[in-house]
């Protein structure tokens, strides 16, 4: 439980965060919460961490325009208690109340939760559902990505070694939009077994996003169409979630094999749009 | 004597510190010119090292030295021996394999994380880079991590010269084999359970750490180390592995942050870092890393067994047959083949009048880590298997599961007027009431009323479950001609002295170790009641070999009924001559004393003289009696006649999902005796805690080795341990049925809660699922929500 040494350095500016990237093997710090694990077991053994917790720039959580913006280095425990979130977009919210422990809502950050892209993670399946967007900056300057371009597969995204996420971009949603996130833990980690997010605009148009369930988090397309526009009642959503995560490549481990998790994910599916009706 | 303590709710005076971050543990120790050393450890669980190459670590700077398998060797230390011996039922002794303290080249690897060098270093992160950079050729071999597979044919073997079929001894109790197979195949109706008893693994909050430290010029070594059992690592050490002289070793275990039993043990660490500190000639301290503690420490449990229970028609237990495969790892820990065989066999007769009984037990070698004794030891073992068998039972038979006990309960018995009850496995019960324990059980849950709610709930589609367990363990280890002759190869007394000074303050010293169970104020609050001064007047001294006289340490909840009766003959000796003295001050006849409130007062006057004059006269002998020594102190040692035997009940209320199979623990209820009671708070902290482990096991705990002997959950991200919100507020309750045969009618509380409460949690989820049509015998636990959905397809 001893990292291989590093060197440290705190970056005082978006810019010197990027030009520390640059310069070679470097990872980003910010909560810690999954890059120190790593580095303890020593999984991971950058030469340099850059530090990029008190960034100010970074931080925070306003209304743009349409969009909710939240800086990626606004902890769990900031998002969970946000007046303006839960004005807003209360899943955020309501998803963020559910990670892990007081302690690490405390310490962990949105934008590193989504930089690390574990699969079992909340925030993916959230950021999923509300349709955000991830603004990167690096080297080559800042670029925009929809959240599911963001995320490219098992642990991995489409984040250069020399880019740092600066803020996630939520549209609002039409007033009347309903949502909801529904979680069974692993009782260990108390990561998502299944994480169900959903949302329900007044239109009908219903989304639906799983974490824990996938080799990454991913919006069910197949459940989507089936229930956007159709009332919500318990034989059009049974109908709806009995292709539940198809054409998924389904996790296995030991608290719950393939078969299992698409069950629980069907029932998760299930309770979500019951909570929405 | 004075009544102001024993019986009363003192708060923890060791908390203060505790709270305050003041505790001081092996691991704030800093010795001057101290090393820090780091242990490279297999990856694999069965390999040949063929090569170990150390140039590169040696060349990194700030290290100190590296030491491997093959300096061990060379250096002629032993390997470290097991402290019971159990044989085979032949006659012919145990299997017992050396275990090194490093694999040396040409030696196997014989489980995951089994040692092979030691790296010693200036500082604790050039140690671990330097540990990464010894590089060990390894030729990776099969290994076997189930003990019933590693005794079919054809198994690969963990020691090929000592127990090629993996067998390290098999063993039997109770009643001939033939006569309970009669009795079995008599019986009206049998249930028959095949279960698995998992491995689980302690998770001591503090993990091991040691430090060793020779002193050129005194030649004296010393090992300071988070430990349950200072004296008998001395002994372990010096005697057997390093071949020390015992007198020039000192074992300090200071402030100890929870064992659970597995720092009972001496470790190959310990000894490591001892003989280290001597070929380097500086202090040498390891600390055990979390990880380090979930391949190493020892763990508890893993028990395959086969269990039928035969009833006659109206339900009364004629027969128990056991069939079980104990695994105990790949090397034999210290009190390891004691665990499935006396501290499980023996209490195979439960609270049951159960008139034939057998148990046939393999101790099987795997290439696992070692399995030793874990809070409860053979007990909860036991319990399960008897505790499952009554609920699957009633189940079965239509009965109800509080009637079967009931009809089944061995009557009350008080030890005094009424015997003993002898069992059909070896021991025989000291007191117990165990209808009391199950009636207020009953009682506290509104039994007619939850099976009215249970009806209710299934209307609504929802399962609810209750469970029951009564239990009886045998405990306050232990007589030492007994246990000599079941196997153990040291005696199991304890010692105490108590000191009084010339002022009439009192050093308590005792061979027990505190670490969690709150000595400073319990002993403490006993000593001050027997004077008759106020408890901050005593001080309780323990865990240094050098201040103590001798010691046993502390596990199988026997602290207070061996370790507090030894300071029970002690104050009595003191008492003793202080009324002697006293007689000689007061001019009386000593006959003629009272003691009473911290002073001697001749009976029907008022001339008195206090604890504290006595005391100074004792050092201060100038009016005294003729003959008598000067000084008041004593030391004792105290040696039980018999194990102590606290019983009780357990029920556990739940409600399973049924789209998930997620089981919730509504209600947790425990009815324990565990004889009088110095400290309630102190045995309520003790049942709730272990409460928690109990049920931790039935729903969240269990160590998982693949195909591989790889631990795959060897860390808190997967191993599952219970948390404050995973557990309802527990509603506890006790009964008081003394100990007949110590001084203190005191029986212990340390792992009744862990002992009891498994099977009650199991219980409930099998019942609950009866309730919705599910007709399930076994769910193999831990119970995680996919194996009760599973239980339900």
């Amino acid at each position: 439980m001893i990292p291989a040494s590093f060197e440290y350095k705190r970056a005082r500016s978006v810019k010197a965060a990027i030009e520390l990237l640059a310069d070679g093997n470097a990872k980003v710090l910010s909560g810690g919460h999954s890059l120190v694990p790593a580095l303890k077991l020593r999984l991971n053994q950058p030469e340099m961490l850059v530090d990029i917790a008190r960034i100010a720039s970074l931080k925070g959580i306003k209304v743009s325009g349409k969009e909710l913006v939240i800086g990626s280095t606004t902890t769990h425990q900031e998002i969970a208690s946000s007046d303006i979130v839960k004005e807003h977009l209360s899943i955020l919210a309501e998803g963020a109340g559910a990670i892990g422990d007081v302690q690490v809502r405390n310490k962990g950050t949105l934008g590193g939760s989504l930089a690390h892209a574990d699969p079992s993670a909340d925030w993916p399946a959230l950021v999923l559902v509300s349709n955000a967007k991830v603004v990167l900056e690096g080297s080559g300057g800042e670029r925009t990505l929809n959240a599911a371009d963001f995320f490219t597969g098992f642990f991995s995204t489409a984040l250069a070694s020399d880019e740092i996420i600066t803020e996630i971009r939520f549209p609002i949603p039409a007033k009347g939009t309903k949502s909801t996130y529904q979680k069974f833990v692993q009782p260990a980690s108390r990561f998502a077994l299944v994480g169900c997010a959903a949302m329900r605009e007044p239109s009908g148009e219903t989304r639906v996003a799983f974490s824990g369930v996938a080799d990454a988090a991913f919006r069910d397309t197949g459940i989507e169409n089936a229930i956007s526009g159709k009332t919500l009642t318990a034989e059009n959503i049974n109908h709806a979630v009995s292709d539940t995560a198809k054409g998924q490549d389904i996790m296995s481990d030991h608290y719950a094999s393939e078969e299992y998790r698409v069950h629980l994910a069907k029932v998760f599916a299930k309770r979500a749009l019951m909570a929405l009706a | 004597m004075s009544n102001r303590y024993i019986g009363k709710s003192i708060k923890r005076v060791e908390d203060k510190r505790f709270i305050t971050g003041k505790g001081k543990y092996t691991d704030d120790m800093v010795l001057p010119q101290q090393t820090y050393a780091h242990i490279v450890r297999s990856p694999y669980a069965h390999a040949l090292v063929k090569k170990i190459d150390i140039s590169a670590a040696l060349a990194i700077e700030g290290v100190v030295a590296v030491f491997t398998g093959d300096d061990i060797r060379n250096a002629g230390i032993n390997g470290v021996p097991c402290g019971w011996q159990v044989n085979f039922k032949d006659g012919t002794t145990m299997k017992e394999p050396s275990h090194p303290l490093l694999v040396g080249t040409g030696d196997t690897i014989k489980h995951l994380g089994d040692a092979v060098a030691v790296v010693i270093a200036e500082d604790r992160n050039i140690a671990a880079d330097a540990a990464d950079a010894v590089e060990v050729d390894y030729e990776v071999k099969n290994a076997i991590s189930n003990p019933f597979e590693a005794v079919q044919a054809g198994a690969t073997p963990v020691h090929p010269e000592v127990a090629p079929n993996n067998i390290a001894f098999d063993w039997t109790l109770g009643n001939p084999r033939d006569e309970v197979d009669a009795a079995i195949a008599a019986s009206h109706h049998v249930t028959t359970l095949d279960f698995i008893n998992q491995r689980v693994i302690p998770n001591a909050i503090e993990p091991r750490v040691a430090i060793g430290h020779y002193d050129t010029t005194s030649e004296k070594y010393t090992l300071y180390t988070s430990t349950q059992n200072p004296h008998l690592i001395r002994l372990m050490m010096s005697a057997f592995v390093l071949g020390i002289p015992e007198h020039k070793v000192r074992v300090v275990g200071p402030d100890v942050g929870g064992g659970f039993g597995s720092k009972i043990f001496h470790y190959t660490e310990e000894a490591l870092v001892v003989w280290a500190s001597k070929q380097i000639e500086r202090p040498v301290k390891w600390t055990s890393e979390r990880s380090e503690a979930f391949m190493t420490d020892a763990h508890g449990r893993d028990h395959v067994t086969k269990a039928e229970m035969g009833f006659d028609k109206d339900g009364n237990v004629m027969a128990l047959r056991v069939k079980t495969y104990a695994n105990l790892g790949a090397y034999l820990s210290l009190f390891a083949p004691a665990v499935p065989t006396y501290l499980h066999g023996t209490l195979l007769q439960g609270l049951y009048t159960t008139p034939k009984i057998n148990i046939d037990l393999v101790g099987v070698f795997t290439h696992t880590n070692a399995v030793d004794a874990y809070r409860g030891a053979g007990r909860p073992e036991a319990t399960y298997l008897l505790e499952r068998l009554m609920d699957l039972g009633a189940l079965e038979m239509g009965m109800d599961p509080a009637d079967l006990r009931f009809r089944n309960f061995i009557p009350p018995f008080d030890g005094v007027t009424q015997p003993g009850y002898q069992t059909q496995v070896a021991l025989q019960y000291d007191s117990g009431n165990y209808e009391g324990v199950l009636k207020r059980g009953l009682e506290m849950l509104d039994y007619k009323g939850f099976r009215e709610d249970q009806k209710e709930a299934l209307k609504n589609g929802k399962l609810l479950g209750v469970g029951f367990s009564t239990y009886v363990e045998a405990c306050g280890i232990a007589p030492s001609a007994v246990v000599g002759s079941l196997g153990a190869r040291a005696g199991l007394y304890e010692s105490a002295q108590v000191r009084v000074q010339p002022t009439g303050k009192v050093s308590v010293y005792t061979g027990s170790h505190s670490h969690g169970q709150g000595h400073e104020t319990t002993f403490v609050q006993i000593v001050a009641d027997k004077f008759g001064i106020p408890m901050e007047d005593v001080e309780l001294i323990h865990g240094d070999s050098d201040t103590v006289a001798f010691g046993m340490g502390t596990y199988g909840s026997r602290s207070l009924a061996v370790g507090g009766s030894a300071i029970m003959k002690s104050i009595d000796k003191i008492l003793e001559k202080g009324a002697k003295i006293a007689a000689h001050k007061l001019e009386a006849n000593i006959d003629d004393l009272e003691f009473n409130e911290g002073k001697w007062t001749v009976k029907g006057t008022d001339k008195s003289i206090s604890f504290g004059d006595v005391s100074l006269t004792a050092y201060v002998p100038h009016v005294y009696p003729e003959g008598l020594e000067p000084g008041l102190d004593f030391s004792s040692f105290y040696d039980p006649a018999n194990f102590t035997y606290p019983f009780g009940c357990h029920i556990a209320v739940v409600e399973i999902d049924p789209e998930t199979g997620k089981v919730k623990l509504k209600r947790f209820l425990a009815v324990d005796d565990v004889g009088n009671v110095i400290n309630p708070m102190i045995v309520d902290g003790q049942i709730h805690g272990g409460l928690a482990q109990g049920i931790g096991q039935a729903l969240f705990e269990g160590a998982i080795y693949d195909d591989n002997g790889q631990l795959i959950n060897g860390s808190y991200m997967d191993y599952c341990m219970p948390r404050a919100d995973d557990l309802p507020m527990f509603e506890i309750d006790r009964t008081v049925t003394p100990c007949p045969h110590n001084p203190l009618g005191v029986k212990g509380a340390g792992e009744a809660g862990c002992i009891g409460s498994t099977p009650a949690v199991v219980n409930a989820v099998i019942d609950a699922l009866w309730s919705g049509g599910h007709q399930v015998k076994d769910i193999l636990m831990p119970l995680t929500p996919e194996r009760v959905w599973r239980a339900m397809q």
